[in-house]
């Protein structure tokens, strides 16, 4: 384990010096910005809207619901970019570019080299979706007074999501070059995405078959099932027609997926993990 | 007394191509053995299955008695790829830190110190590797390789950037890695380094080692040159130990010896025997 610890603190090491994490601040920072200005100017314009009129849905609850969504969406997005960022060339790009061999000739096992690598883009991602969520929530409640449902489960589910994309990052490392890895796990997360609006697509038409295909895909890139699931946990307490669109959502349909996706996300990170050590092992460097 | 590395049948192939063909190799403790051969003759191959990086197809490795790749075999081995590149943003301390901590070593801050010494990096410890030449890169490498006193060390191309002064640092370092009793490997395409530092060459080509033994075994004897006042005598077929007999002929007859050389040949006319005349 102090092995890994010791790669995991050179890889991050690595993120501050190059200046990685300072841009990632910087460009959220940004965001978060804009996302507070957006929330502030929603629910101002509710209120004027609101004054003396009829209000058929709960406007204030769609307004956060979706301000929220919306939120979590990109806090996922950008946590993905800083995953596939960290860890895209991690086997094949390093050892192109001669980075890898020294560090692999040590008595350090190659499957402790990728649980290292794996520590520290967990350690920079995971945090990085929940903070950037959290503020979010924060913003959401200081411009318009609305509170999720819950906080746990849509944090925990971005934070796990990502972790299982840095799982796939450092699988695709051990056998892609490091464009071809890149385009490959956004092409994966693109998937799940589709996945995701499939669902919502067949949820409002109630077509079977569309709902049943997301679901598996979900599963399948259990990222994207861990964010249906956090939606659905974020709006859980919205009811009437502001509920209904909310659940459906413009970034990804909400699903109460079960608690089995804790496990099973875990479980298949692991699995990949391993699969990943398994080709790095047979790999000639 | 177990060898610092020993390959019995080495063999590597990459598809239809063989890079190495049952190869033998020993390198003792305290002795530097020289690797040479043209481009893609296998020597890389070689050293990187010695280190763990390649896996052979055939034959087997050790290190120090334990399996070439292996954890124990790996933790007694330094070694400086041909390819090799530090992070840009790390300093010189900083790396030697992380070897030291991956290679297990406890000699802390006077190991990294002793070692940037011996490759002439004293003062530039706190140096980052992007304003470092590629000299100094190559510098910095073979102190990584020396972390925690291997037993065996692979030195692939180690002074392919270096300058003349640069050569002689490593050079020194060699012998003195040497004399401590460590079994070092030099993969290089200067000839006048490896003739002047090793005990051993062998010369391999098409994967196969095609020659090998001590520089002056391998090199041919070229002859006696006498000067002497009627001009300078060649004597092609003579040896050393001809040289007093000739010199009391010549006196003899009445010449003026002012001077006797023993002309041998140089490793690369051996070299190119072995390898321009196979192919040729």
């Amino acid at each position: 384990m102090s092995d890994a610890l010791a790669i995991a603190g050179h890889a991050l090491r690595e993120a501050v010096r190059r200046r990685v994490l300072l841009v990632v601040a910087i460009l959220t920072a940004a965001f978060l910005g804009l996302y507070a200005l957006a929330a502030f100017e929603a629910f101002d314009s509710l209120e004027r809207t609101s004054a003396g009129g009829f209000v058929p849905i709960d406007e204030r609850a769609l307004a956060g619901g979706t301000l929220l969504g919306l939120a979590m969406f990109v806090a996922l997005f950008l946590g993905v970019v800083l995953a596939v960022f960290l860890t895209l060339g991690a086997v094949r790009g390093d050892a192109e570019r001669g980075l890898l061999q020294p560090l692999v000739v040590r008595p350090v096992g190659r499957t402790t080299l990728l649980i290292g690598r794996l520590l520290a883009a967990s350690a920079v991602c995971a945090p990085y979706v929940v903070i950037v969520f959290l503020v979010a929530v924060l913003i959401t409640q200081a411009a318009g007074d609305f509170t999720p449902a819950s906080l746990v489960v849509p944090a925990a589910g971005l934070a796990l999501g990502v972790v299982t994309v840095v799982a796939i990052s450092l699988l695709g490392s051990t056998v892609l070059g490091t464009t071809a890895n890149g385009i490959a796990i956004f092409m994966v997360f693109a998937t799940g995405l589709a996945a995701g609006l499939l669902g919502q697509i067949g949820e409002a038409l109630d077509v079977d078959g569309l709902t049943t295909a997301s679901s598996i895909i979900s599963w399948i890139v259990p990222f994207e099932a861990l964010y249906q699931n956090g939606l659905h946990a974020l709006t859980a307490d919205i009811g009437g027609a502001a509920g209904v669109i909310v659940q459906l959502g413009p970034f990804g349909g909400a699903s109460n997926v079960g608690a089995a996706i804790w496990p099973w996300a875990v479980a298949w990170s692991a699995a990949v993990l391993a699969l990943a050590a398994l080709a790095f092992r047979h790999r000639d460097l | 007394m177990t060898a610092a590395l020993s390959a019995r049948g080495l063999s590597k192939r990459y598809g239809k191509t063989t890079a190495l063909d049952a190869v033998d190799l020993e390198v003792a403790a305290g002795e530097l053995v020289g690797l040479l051969g043209p481009n893609g003759a296998g020597k890389s191959t070689l050293v990187k299955i010695a280190c763990g990086l390649v896996r052979p197809t055939g034959g087997e490795a050790s290190v120090g008695g334990a399996t070439a790749g292996s954890r124990a075999a790996r933790a007694s081995t330094g070694y400086l790829a041909e390819l090799f590149r530090f992070p840009g943003w790390a300093r010189a301390e900083e790396v030697l830190a992380l070897h030291q901590r991956l290679a297990r070593s406890d000699g802390g801050a006077a190991e990294r110190e002793e070692l940037l010494a011996r490759v002439g990096l004293s003062d530039e410890g706190g140096r980052r590797v992007e304003t470092m030449s590629k000299g100094m890169q190559q510098r910095l490498g073979i102190a990584q390789a020396l972390v925690g006193s291997p037993r065996l060390v692979l030195l692939d191309e180690p002074t392919s950037a270096l300058d003349p002064g640069g050569r002689r640092t490593v050079r020194d370092l060699l012998v003195g890695l040497r004399d401590q009793g460590v079994g070092v490997l030099l993969n290089s395409h200067l000839l006048s380094e490896i003739e002047l530092v090793c005990d051993r060459v062998l010369i391999i080509d098409g994967g196969r080692v095609v020659t090998e033994g001590r520089p002056e075994d391998l090199t041919a004897p070229g002859g006696v040159e006498v000067e002497t006042s009627d001009g300078v005598r060649r004597l092609p077929d003579a040896r050393r130990e001809d040289v007093p007999g000739i010199v009391r002929e010549l006196v003899a007859g009445g010449a003026e010896v002012y001077g006797v050389r023993v002309v041998s040949g140089t490793l690369e006319d051996a070299y190119l025997a072995a390898v321009v005349g196979r192919d040729g």
